[in-house]
């Protein structure tokens, strides 16, 4: 009971009552309402924070690369860690985690997304594709071969999201002039300058009629 | 003019990058996306003052929020054993991480949250309450300069580019009929690699660890972490299988990566920590802040009687960073009297890194803004008067260049850019809004050569797997390297491989300091010469005539060896493994450097030459057209190295329009830390560019007949655009980034 008060005094003392910490005192009450033993071990075994990480877990169901997949995932998990991190699809890149450098780039629904600004649980019910699901099996996409040719990258790692961006940018209509690319490839940073090459690459595949 | 010379649309056929197809479905895995069972998170915890020390560090909330493993500070750190040591290099000391409760800049790692997740990793750092007792910090340079002290490297090295320079007479300018004296500023600039810097820390065993690590270097990251958690050198396996672009950033090991090693010590489990984006800025060095100061007389002819160059750069409080600021002003041109001064200033910041075409481009931005700012005085074209002053040999060592074909460079690129409709009168073009310059500017880096090794597996169907240590950050070392195997055996490429970026592979050095090619390539070419020499020796049991085989005349074309001495004399490869029953041939080749450096002077060249159009109204600059004429001696993968070019181009038009990272200097935080404040070129602000290469090998640094080409791609980029802004409109900006309110 003693380490249980000190606890409860610390969360008191916090500046900010976050619903994690509410959580936190609710469960310990809650443990409390039982025994006093029992509430001990509640507490040794940390049985609140499990309590609230039950809780704090909510379902999702997402489409990703044609795969369905029904998931539980913390409400402050982005799309771009699940993919990362928990679906180990890790062709889509972190560049920035802020929604400025374009790495990230997926299509959702068929729109390009930065996966870093969507949280995962926005995408209950949609569709995404990722770099890892462009290509037809063995057969590249005309963007990815294109890439290749124009020498599109250097360190690569930009690429993904560069490759994700062009195909949506001549879908969107947004490729019908090397000014035209320019600019709507502006979201999607690479730090190799490898731009002229990519500009081409995405001409070549326009002009193809392919994408 | 040789026909030899390459532009766009030779480079555009060659051969491309043997890793494309990994690259663009997403298949090669960069570090921080190595799968390891049991792998935990780590968060850092940084500090908020820029100098001070930590007076508590409240980690209770953070340990008890779910998934929370550990908070590691230096209240509980495992400890560092090489800091116990006595015996330390007092000039490059390293960040001490957890080591006592000091803080010697904003955003130095003070603590470490481990957690299942990044999620509660990163919930669990915001948890940490952290006090200090604070003291006043120094960042700004201007305003402390008169903390400058001389190098301790410069006291080590008295003949060294950091130490007081005289050649003939100091301040020699002064005579001249025609001077220019200005201060020159370079802010910082941070490598922002896409990749962010990631580490999985993984202790084996006690005295045995696994480290994934973005690095240029896995061998020597390996010995540096060896040094300094005392572990026996073979103990230690670094893989950098895939590097998501350094330019610098990882030439070395940083806070970070120990503060991984120790959470991994901790929690007895892999640990995985990836910097924020923000932490790029000021966690793995960045080109540092130089202010400098350049005079420079010549004669009515345009001939420069004296130079005088000073540099002043920021550095940490616990390490001296220093760099090659002045070597140009030594080397470049053909003057009787030069005198130069490199000072450093500790402030409460990061310690700098060596970042693309280091010191070099710093020092190229002012000298090569000078000789133009002068040739506006004489009223000489600025190409005249670097023609003027041209070295046929190098000035400061006294030797013979090995290869220099720079008049060719200036030729090449003036008729690319079509230099005679540059008006030498500034402010003198317009179209439309928009004013139009013209600007030339000239690059130089040592071109070096270190030793390496290359290990070769050859099997009877005649493939080849090639390993090296070395990294690939980005120039496409495993293309190029396959490119010299192919030419030298005549393999078709597709059935070379090429592995790198694992420590026990042979050795090799950094990536660095545009060294590879001629590094590793020297030793591909060795083991290349090693294996057709043991493949004719087995062949001269069959025929005899193999035994007067020599390399160069050995090929492997289709199933077959031949001889070209010999055409007859074929042999199948095949044939050559049945007599042992050997499943694979493996042969060792090394490569080192001779004495050739103390007979001739190394070093690549290149000319830049930018059209800028600045708006009138708004000042801004728009980079029209961009010429790279490049003197890297036989370009061995031409592909490669125009993408390359073009990069040093996007990275000098960064650097010279947009790059600055800024210091809140009461607080010593950086302002300009997220891709939203410090702007890097994007694809609207990069043009169509014409790469060239002068293609005429180098006779004496390695028999590919290569130089070096990373950094002289970028060095001399920034004072074109500088130089071709000045033309347009008469402005002339000292102080980079030139950005449009410098213009209006």
């Amino acid at each position: 009971m003693i380490e249980n008060k000190t606890r409860e005094k610390e969360d008191e003392g916090m500046a900010s009552n976050s619903r994690r910490d509410f959580l936190k005192k609710s469960s310990v009450i809650t443990a409390i309402a039982l025994t006093p033993v029992a509430a001990v071990k509640a507490s040794d075994l940390k049985l609140d924070e499990r309590l609230s990480e039950a809780i704090e877990q909510m379902s999702l169901s997402i489409e990703i690369n044609g795969q369905q997949y029904n998931l539980k995932v913390e409400p402050r998990l982005t799309l771009l860690d699940l993919l990362r991190e928990r679906l180990k699809l890790t062709g889509t890149k972190k560049g920035c985690d802020q929604g400025q450098c374009g790495a990230c780039t997926v299509h959702v629904d068929g729109v390009r997304t930065n996966s870093c600004l969507s949280l995962a649980v926005m995408n209950d019910g949609a569709k995404v594709t990722t770099i890892e699901g462009l290509a037809n099996g063995h057969e590249l996409h005309p963007m990815q071969e294109a890439f290749i040719k124009h020498d599109g990258f250097q360190c690569g790692y930009c690429t993904p999201g560069q490759i994700m961006s062009a195909v949506a940018c001549i879908h969107e209509g947004h490729a019908n002039s090397e000014t035209e690319i320019r600019e709507f490839m502006s979201g999607n940073i690479c730090r190799c300058g490898a731009y002229a090459n990519i500009v081409n690459a995405i001409r070549e595949v326009k002009a193809g009629g392919k994408v | 003019m040789s026909k030899k010379h390459l532009e766009n649309a030779d480079m555009e056929l060659a051969m491309s990058r043997v890793d494309g197809r990994v690259k663009v479905t997403g298949a090669a895995k960069y570090t921080a996306e190595v799968q390891l069972p049991e792998l935990t998170y780590g968060v850092l915890v940084e500090s908020t003052v820029g100098q001070g020390v930590i007076t508590s560090i409240d980690t209770k909330k953070a340990e008890w929020a779910p998934g929370v493993i550990a908070v590691i500070s230096h209240l509980n750190t495992p400890g560092v054993p090489e800091y116990k040591l006595q015996n330390q290099d007092v000039i490059q000391k390293q960040l001490r991480v957890f080591n006592d409760a000091n803080v010697y800049f904003n955003g130095q790692p003070i603590a470490v949250v481990v957690a299942d997740t990044l999620e509660r990793a990163q919930y669990g750092a915001s948890l940490v309450k952290v006090t200090y007792s604070k003291e006043k910090s120094f960042s700004n340079l201007k305003d402390n300069i008169a903390r400058a002290i001389v190098p301790k490297k410069a006291k080590a090295d008295p003949k060294g580019m950091t130490s007081d320079f005289i050649r003939g007479r100091a301040e020699a300018y002064k005579d001249a009929e025609f001077q220019v004296n200005e201060e020159y500023i370079q802010p910082s600039e941070a490598h922002h690699p896409m990749e962010l810097h990631s580490i999985i820390a993984t202790w084996d065993a006690e005295d045995k660890l696994t480290l994934v690590d973005k690095t240029q270097g896995s061998q020597q990251t390996a010995a540096s972490i060896a040094k300094s958690f005392q572990l026996p050198a073979e103990n230690v396996k670094v893989l950098s299988t895939y590097v998501g672009g350094a330019f610098g950033s990882a030439l070395r090991v940083w806070p970070h990566e120990i503060v991984a090693i120790l959470a991994a010590k901790k929690v007895q489990k892999p640990v995985k920590l990836v910097l924020h984006r923000n932490q790029m800025s000021y966690m793995v060095g960045y080109r540092p802040y130089t202010l400098q100061k350049v005079a420079i007389g010549a004669s009515k002819d345009g001939k420069i009687l004296g130079l005088s160059h000073e540099s002043y750069g920021k550095t940490s409080m616990y390490e001296e960073f220093t760099e090659n600021v002045l070597i140009m002003s030594r080397m470049m041109y053909d003057i009787p009297n030069v005198d130069t001064k490199y000072r450093i200033v500790p402030l409460n910041v990061s310690t700098p890194a060596p970042m693309r075409g280091p010191g070099e481009a710093t020092g190229s931005f002012a000298l090569e803004c000078a000789i133009d700012e002068l040739s506006y005085k004489l009223k000489m074209d600025p190409i005249e008067l670097r023609l003027v002053n041209y070295a046929a040999q190098d000035p400061d060592k006294k030797i013979p260049w090995s290869s220099n074909f720079l008049k060719e460079c200036y030729q090449l690129g003036a008729d690319k850019i079509g230099w005679n409709k540059r008006k030498a009168e500034p402010d003198s073009i317009q179209d439309g809004e928009w004013k139009v310059g013209y600007g030339v500017a000239t690059g130089t880096f040592g071109a070096f050569r270190n030793a390496a090794s290359v290990k070769a597996t050859f099997k009877p169907d005649g493939t080849l797997l090639l390993q090296s240590a070395i990294a690939d950050i980005g120039p496409g070392t495993a293309t190029s390297m396959t490119a010299i195997a192919a030419k030298n055996l005549g393999i078709q490429p597709e059935n070379i491989a090429f592995q790198l970026g694992n420590s026990t592979f042979p050795k090799a050095p950094m990536q660095g300091g545009s060294n590879t090619v001629a590094t590793v390539g020297s030793a591909v070419v060795a083991t290349c010469d090693n294996l057709k020499v043991e493949l004719a020796k087995r062949a001269a049991k069959q025929k005899p005539e193999w035994n007067n085989a020599i390399p160069k005349n050995i090929s492997i074309v289709g199933t077959q060896l031949v001889n070209s001495d010999e055409p007859s004399s074929k042999v199948e490869i095949a044939s050559l493994f049945k007599e042992d029953n050997l499943s694979e041939l493996v042969i060792k080749g090394d490569a080192a450097p001779g004495e050739e450096s103390k007979k001739y002077s190394f070093y690549s060249f290149s000319v830049h030459f930018i059209e800028a159009h600045v708006h009138e109204l708004t000042g801004v600059v728009r980079i029209k057209n961009a010429v790279s004429v490049i003197d890297c001696g036989t370009v061995v993968s031409p592909k490669t190295a125009r993408s390359q070019s073009m990069g040093g181009i996007v990275g000098g038009i960064g650097m010279a329009l947009m790059e600055d990272v800024v210091i809140d200097d009461r607080t010593g935080r950086t302002v300009t830390a997220s891709f939203g404040d410090y702007h890097v070129p994007v694809q609207a602000d990069i043009p169509q560019m014409e790469m060239m290469f002068v293609n005429e090998k180098d006779p004496y640094l390695n028999p590919m007949g290569s130089k070096g080409l990373g950094e002289i791609v970028i060095i001399g980029v920034a004072p074109a655009v500088a130089n071709a802004v000045y033309n347009a409109t008469g402005k002339r900006v000292r102080h980079l980034p030139i950005t449009p309110d410098k213009l209006i």
